[in-house]
């Protein structure tokens, strides 16, 4: 049996659940945003879905919202991650690796119901508050659910998506770093010397890889922001659900016009992603 | 004396600990609390009416969680059967064009898999998959099997191959090399491959309502409609037993595996358990 044979026939299994399933939805989504439904008697392709898209303030909006939410829920988890994993370096593996892998392993929607019973207006923040003397009446917590800054959901992501970034730095700290920083130290840096010059750059790969990650997840996921964001705008995947949704049988084109953005966006960031790791093997 | 940075290491580890914990703790008490008012800091009278409903007999939770249990259990099993594989020919082999490969792999990893979801199911209505416990078991697999098949990559990169060698040396069949010594020696790594594409079968929601069409129904959607009513103590028994399997995972994942592979396996998985 030749080597390539064998090769290929180990990979047919995966590729052709990934191929009909993934590839053929998303091409399945991309002839639909074109407006061919012969389904409902639509046989004409155009750009008609994406022009009303991208020239719907609604779009831009969401694609806003979006935006900030990723970009915010992977800004602040990042920068609490390395936090993190400074702080549980020197800690025994097992434990922080427990502390960690929790969020991790925990659905979302466990999460956000979590996170909702402590951020609401009733919830065990507003009573702190009001045990503390700082609020009378719930009404007077500030709404952080269905609010304009997303404020619910961003929290569910970072306690979600930051143990997993600071898993991954914490095994950087633990490997090289940590050795070149004794060196440094040895050599007399002192410690913002050692951190910036040495730790960082070391880590820093690992990090951006890994941000990556959790940008791409937290535009593309559905359930948290479904569950705890306003109604308006929604963030792209909902917006793109609700459109699917609606009677209108026309909306179907525009919902896969946005799943398509979707899937263009995610998929120029798993290249990066892609790139990066593989420079990270070879270095 | 307790050395200084040890000290601050573990004033570090119990802050982070306590914020990792917070979400749980209103969790736990509406789970057990009959009467809690605002500004109460803890439930004023408690009781079991959550464990009650988890149990009513004819009631929707045990049916859900049997549906969430087969589904994430055959989804696992799938995912094994086809991601052992691929994982061998990307982490045991060097060939042409594997970067492309293990892009395309990626992939459904990272693109959201309800914007392919959305698109397949017009073919799964006319197919008759759509509402039907096999075609939620379908389109599971999109996100589970190229977790499994990363996870496994990685841990076929690891091996050398050099023990297979020897047992063909020796006189053995590839089939008996692959059974007796491949096998045996990957067996941790395809357990927690295993248990992950579970876990991400079990946390899935909106693939789940889009391909059932509400007919399959699992514990995640009694969870969120649980969740969008009026109810504290229902949404957070029911949050309770879906993080159940989870915590479950963790703990056999930590207590089977050396500390080091719990934490580096379990890397490449992550993020997106749900």
């Amino acid at each position: 049996m030749g080597g390539r044979f064998k090769i290929a026939l180990l990979l047919a299994p995966a590729l052709l659940v990934i191929g009909v399933l993934f590839s053929g939805g998303l091409v399945a989504a991309l002839v639909q945003s074109l407006g061919y439904l012969p389904a409902i008697g639509q046989t004409e392709v155009s750009f008609e879905a994406y022009r009303r898209v991208l020239g719907d303030e609604g779009f831009l909006d969401s694609l806003l919202l979006t935006l900030y939410v990723a970009g915010a829920s992977t800004g602040i988890s990042t920068v609490l991650a390395v936090l993190g994993a400074l702080a549980l370096r020197r800690s025994s593996g097992r434990i922080s690796a427990v502390v960690f892998q929790l969020p991790i392993t925990i659905p979302h929607l466990v999460a956000a119901v979590g996170i909702a019973l402590v951020v609401s207006q009733t919830g065990l923040g507003a009573r702190l508050a009001a045990a503390l003397g700082l609020i009378g009446e719930p009404r007077e917590f500030p709404a952080l659910l269905y609010d304009p800054y997303s404020v619910g959901i961003i929290l569910t992501y970072v306690w979600k998506e930051m143990p997993f970034i600071a898993l991954v730095v914490l095994a950087a700290l633990r490997g090289v770093a940590g050795e070149l920083e004794e060196v440094a130290q040895t050599l007399g840096a002192n410690a913002w010397q050692r951190f910036w010059y040495v730790v960082f750059p070391v880590i820093s790969p690992g990090i951006i890889a890994a941000s990556l990650i959790v940008f791409a997840f937290t535009f593309g996921a559905f359930e948290v922001p479904y569950l705890l964001g306003k109604s308006y705008p929604t963030i792209l995947p909902v917006m793109a659900y609700n459109e699917y949704r609606d009677l209108d049988l026309a909306s179907r084109p525009a919902a896969m016009a946005i799943n398509v953005l979707i899937a263009l966006i995610t998929a120029v960031i798993a290249a990066a992603y892609l790139r990066l790791a593989r420079n990270l093997g070879r270095g | 004396m307790i050395p200084l940075v040890k000290r601050k290491s573990n004033a570090g580890l119990a802050i982070v600990a306590a914020l990792v914990a917070i979400p749980f703790v209103p969790l736990f008490l509406w789970t057990f609390a009959g009467r809690w008012r605002f500004p109460n800091l803890i439930p004023s009278e408690w009781s079991l009416r959550g464990v009650y409903y988890l149990l009513e007999p004819g009631g929707q939770v045990l049916g859900a969680t049997t549906n969430s249990l087969l589904i994430a259990g055959a989804v696992a099993l799938a995912s094994i059967t086809v991601g052992l594989p691929a994982g061998m020919a990307l982490g045991g082999y060097e060939w042409r064009f594997k970067g492309v490969v293990i892009f395309v792999v990626l992939l459904p990893i990272i693109v959201p898999p309800l914007a392919s979801t959305m698109g397949i199911h017009l073919t799964f209505i006319r197919l008759g998959l759509a509402d039907t416990a096999l075609g939620v078991f379908l389109v599971h697999l999109v996100p589970t099997v190229p977790y499994t098949a990363i996870i496994l990559t990685s841990v076929f990169a690891e091996r050398t191959g050099e023990l297979e060698e020897v047992a063909r040396t020796l006189g053995a069949s590839p089939w008996q090399a692959f059974l007796h010594i491949t096998l045996p020696e990957v067996a941790p790594g395809v357990a927690v491959a295993g248990l992950f594409a579970f876990l991400i079968s079990w946390g899935q929601y909106i693939l789940t309502v889009l391909i059932g069409g509400g007919n399959i129904v699992t514990l995640p959607m009694l969870l969120f409609s649980a969740a969008s009513g009026n109810d504290p103590v229902i949404t957070s028994t029911l949050a309770l037993v879906f993080a159940l399997p989870a915590v479950l995972a963790l703990v056999v994942a930590l207590r089977y595996l050396k500390p080091g592979e719990a934490n580096e396996r379990g890397f490449v998985g992550l993020g997106k358990v749900s």
